[in-house]
């Protein structure tokens, strides 16, 4: 592997891009595809292939043996609300393998005594976001109950298509929040992305079992792969 | 990313020890057939003294890899290496957990 392959592939991991690196087995040729580039390598149809299913591995090409070697971001939860489920819902995400950050401007909630260890934002996600975007491989769980701290990152989140959009709160509040965002011009399929009430309908009746609920429902969406297919046009949401 | 992860983040690895001048060889699993202990795309990164970070299998083949990779960072060839139950008389290491990997060497340029 040439060196500033490597370097430019890790520019790629740590700006949380997809990337696949292309190794033709004969000649020993490399190439770095990064996502957007995709559509303009020779063997496109493939790359794209590795790159939705995650799945690296060698295939026969008119090139000979070629392996492509996937590197798709690590997928990330990001809370909006320093609430009781997000304390319940940092460790678990840790557990099974996230990493999970958590956003809220009110000081008394976001303090490192309620979250030991877990990176914390006490600042409006408005200002957060404009130094740490969203991007697909994040799922988002707006959990404050206020539409002056939930309803920003809820539309950055449904327009930078990421993998997950949940929203905590009843039916009637939900109806609420989908007038909001009409008003705001956001299209009904777009709307129709968010999971709300928020998590996996399994009757949870507190802090911690909601936390299941929304980890359930953050796990079936990145390994069901949802995200690629709604990108990719598959669905109705697209 | 966590810090615990970044720190076992094998491909930095590779780039911070090219930066300091070390001569390396990369090791990337690209085939595996029934159990095999780490998934297709696992690296291994192997300086010239055989200092290495990162894992193919569950730490059965490594000192086999590590040994290729050290006659690969001299000869500036990529290798193809095969392990597995099948080639136990080829190799005198094999996975116990009886599945077979292919991993492929290439020296960092």
């Amino acid at each position: 592997m040439d060196r500033a392959l490597l370097a430019a592939l890790n520019k790629e991991r740590a700006a949380r891009r997809a990337a696949v690196v292309v190794t033709e087995l004969a000649s020993g040729r490399q190439r770095l595809v990064r996502e957007a580039d995709v559509g303009a390598d020779p063997l496109a149809e493939l790359v794209e292939k590795v790159i939705r299913s995650g799945k690296s591995g060698i295939s026969q090409t008119d090139a000979g043996e070629v392996f492509v070697n996937a590197h798709l971001p690590p997928a990330r939860i990001v809370a909006i609300g320093a609430v009781h489920i997000s304390q319940a819902l940092a460790p678990m995400a840790r557990i099974a393998g996230f990493d999970i950050e958590i956003i809220d401007p009110r000081t008394a909630f976001a303090s490192k005594d309620r979250f030991p260890g877990v990176p914390l934002h006490a600042e409006w996600p408005e200002d957060v976001l404009k130094t740490r975007p969203f991007d697909p491989y994040t799922a988002v769980c707006v959990i404050t109950h206020d539409p002056k701290i939930d309803d920003f990152p809820l539309i950055s989140a449904l327009n930078t298509g990421c993998f997950y959009i949940g929203a905590l709160g009843s039916r009637k509040t939900h109806a609420r929040r989908v007038e909001r965002l009409v008003a705001a011009g956001i299209s009904q399929s777009s709307i129709d992305r968010i999971e709300a009430p928020i998590g996996a309908d399994i009757g949870a009746a507190n802090p911690g079992e909601i936390a299941v609920a929304i980890l359930s429902s953050v796990i079936a969406a990145f390994r069901k792969r949802e995200m690629f297919a709604e990108r990719r046009g598959e669905t109705a949401a697209a | 990313m966590s810090e615990t992860l970044t720190e076992l983040d094998v491909l930095k690895t590779a780039e911070r020890w090219a930066g300091e001048g070390r001569a390396l060889a990369l090791a990337t699993v690209v085939e595996t057939w029934g159990s095999a202990p780490r998934p297709t795309g696992s690296h291994l990164v192997i300086d010239a003294e055989g200092n290495f970070e990162g894992s193919v299998s569950g730490g059965c083949v490594e000192g086999a890899v590590v040994s290729e990779a050290i006659d690969v960072i001299e000869a500036g060839e990529p290798r193809m290496l095969e392990f597995g139950v099948a080639d136990e008389t080829a190799w005198r290491v094999g996975l116990s957990c009886g599945g077979r990997i292919r991993v492929y060497v290439e020296k960092v340029n």
